[in-house]
């Protein structure tokens, strides 16, 4: 495993236009949004919080996690699947499932060394204060991925080609990013909007991530959405996950 | 001593049947080739052999093993190398044979392996920029670098040119000449013809003969046909009275002679005992193609 791991993370810095959506982009653009003055002024909309105490930092989080799960995932274990990357280890003693595995931790560990720069930096850059509640934060950062990285697995399932399982995973992505709150914090959409948000499993993984980011404890539903999501999700990519 | 041991195995599809009746049986220590036209079965055939589909009826066993219930004991005896089962296109060659090589529990040595197709110039080249042939000496490497008694070879040659396709053959000799019990699937007769001890001719799922190249062909009524000219004129019954001679045609310019067994220097002996000479002599073989013909009534390709 500890091979598999080292070969596939090699084979993962060589793809390395894939860093620039889902390490420079997020960090980037926290960087750059958040030195707009604006932003960093309390403002009423958001209860008297800053843009850049929980709303930027959660929502470029978001972003990274978005990308990992929604393309970069499907793609790389879709072009596996329609290569006979993963067919011919099928022949071996190790099942590819290891393969998968491999992936997975790789793109977590990808996501986690974009959420501790965007944490970091917007520490140092921006004054942004660093979650006041890190072990509700780290949990909810856990529970979110597995969430996303479940929901990422079923479209890895459905697509038959790495071109198609990047289109599916847009099309889905723009949606949930826009009812996350990506360009209009839950604290200003409309009623309606707000319950859709709070279904869509990123809105919540954003929601929880901004409250303990603030300190405080998540909505229970976000969370029961979040572990309701792992579970549907993670049952259906075992059950419809294809080897060839 | 037999190493593998297929027996009525069948195996459908939702909307076809690819293997209706297939039995046979591999010795250890020879090559034997599964030959047949496109969509005869046989990679469905060997898929059922490597456990990696479930057979509807019929028994396999791989070294006594069956594939399915014994999985992970087949995958350590068992190497191979599937029709269109690529690697990451970024992967260096040296890395693929050293991550192949950590799956089992006593690898070859990959870097000696690695020589022995060829590849020691290519280490460090990715997949994706290495040439048909390179690629598929390579997958053979990860065939046999679990070192596996036996190892299944499926359509090893498709698609490389003649001299690619020649190297590849040499190295399937030399595999064989290490120990390895080969399975060779093909649908090239010429390939079949050279490279097997043995071989199993399918078509529509089912077998149509077994046994030597040089025995298909006998059994399918393998004929020689002599042409030549004659440099003076030739008795029809001189010929005929020849035991290996079948029948004889043409008149004074062109002369065509069929038989079996040593029909060329049997003609050619009686000739000279009449101080003919045969002229722009030609031996055509009979061919598996023939032989698989002579049994189904199509040809191979």
């Amino acid at each position: 495993m500890r091979k598999i791991l080292a070969v596939e993370t090699k084979l993962y810095l060589r793809e390395w236009p894939v860093m620039l959506y889902t390490i420079v982009l997020p960090v980037g653009l926290l960087l750059i949004l958040g030195s707009i003055p604006d932003m960093g002024r309390p403002d009423p909309a958001l209860g008297g919080q800053r843009v850049t105490d929980t709303q930027l930092p959660a929502m470029m989080t978001l972003l990274a996690m978005l990308t990992l799960a929604f393309t970069v995932l499907p793609t790389v274990l879709t072009t596996y699947r329609e290569r006979g990357v993963l067919r011919r280890m099928s022949t071996t003693p190790v099942h590819p499932a290891r393969m998968l595995a491999g992936q997975l931790l790789i793109n977590v560990a990808v996501g986690v060394v974009s959420t501790v720069l965007v944490v970091v930096l917007g520490r140092l850059v921006l004054g942004t204060a660093m979650p006041r509640q890190p072990v509700g934060f780290v949990l909810v950062f856990l529970l979110g991925t597995a969430a996303l990285m479940a929901m990422g697995l079923v479209i890895a399932s459905l697509a038959t080609s790495g071109k198609a399982a990047s289109g599916i995973g847009s099309v889905v992505m723009f949606p949930l990013m826009f009812v996350a709150g990506m360009w209009l914090p839950r604290e200003v959409m409309p009623q309606a909007l707000r319950v859709f948000s709070d279904y869509s499993v990123a809105g919540p993984f954003a929601q929880a991530m901004r409250a303990t980011w603030a300190g405080g404890w998540p909505q229970p539903l976000h969370l029961v959405v979040m572990g309701a999501a792992l579970l549907v999700f993670g049952w259906l990519a075992v059950r419809l996950f294809r080897w060839e | 001593m037999k190493v593998i041991e297929v027996r009525n195995l069948r195996k459908s599809y939702p909307h076809h049947v690819a293997v209706e009746d297939v039995s046979f049986e591999v010795a250890e220590g020879e090559i034997f080739g599964i030959l047949g036209p496109n969509g005869a079965g046989k990679t469905t055939t060997v898929e059922c052999v490597a456990g990696l589909r479930v057979p509807d009826s019929g028994t396999v066993r791989v070294a006594g093993l069956d594939p399915h219930d014994d999985r992970d004991e087949l995958r350590r005896v068992l190497g191979v190398q599937l029709q269109s089962a690529a690697l990451p296109e970024k992967i260096k060659v040296w890395e693929a044979l050293d991550l192949y090589a950590s799956f089992y529990p006593h690898p070859a040595d990959w870097e000696e392996l690695m020589g022995r197709v060829g590849l020691r110039e290519k280490r460090d080249t990715a997949f994706a920029k290495l040439s048909g042939g390179q690629r598929q000496r390579l997958s053979v490497a990860l065939a046999l670098v679990g070192r596996p008694r036996v190892a299944v070879l499926d359509e090893l040659t498709t698609g490389l040119d003649p001299q690619a396709r020649r190297d590849t053959w040499e190295l399937v000799g030399q595999v064989r000449d290490s120990g390895v019990t080969i399975v060779l699937v093909t649908h090239f007769m010429e390939e079949a013809e050279r490279l097997c001890d043995r071989l199993t001719l399918i078509d529509r799922g089912r077998v149509v003969a077994t046994g030597t190249p040089a025995a298909l062909v006998a059994q399918a009524g393998g004929e020689q046909r002599l042409r030549f000219r004659p440099s003076a004129p030739v008795d029809h019954a001189l010929l005929l009275a020849l035991p290996e001679v079948r029948s004889v045609t043409g008149g004074g310019e062109h002369l065509e002679v069929t038989g079996v067994g040593d029909l060329a220097p049997a003609v050619t002996l009686a000739l000279a005992e009449h101080r003919i000479v045969p002229t722009d002599l030609r031996v055509e073989q009979a061919t598996l193609d023939d032989a698989f013909l002579a049994l189904t009534g199509r040809t191979l390709s």
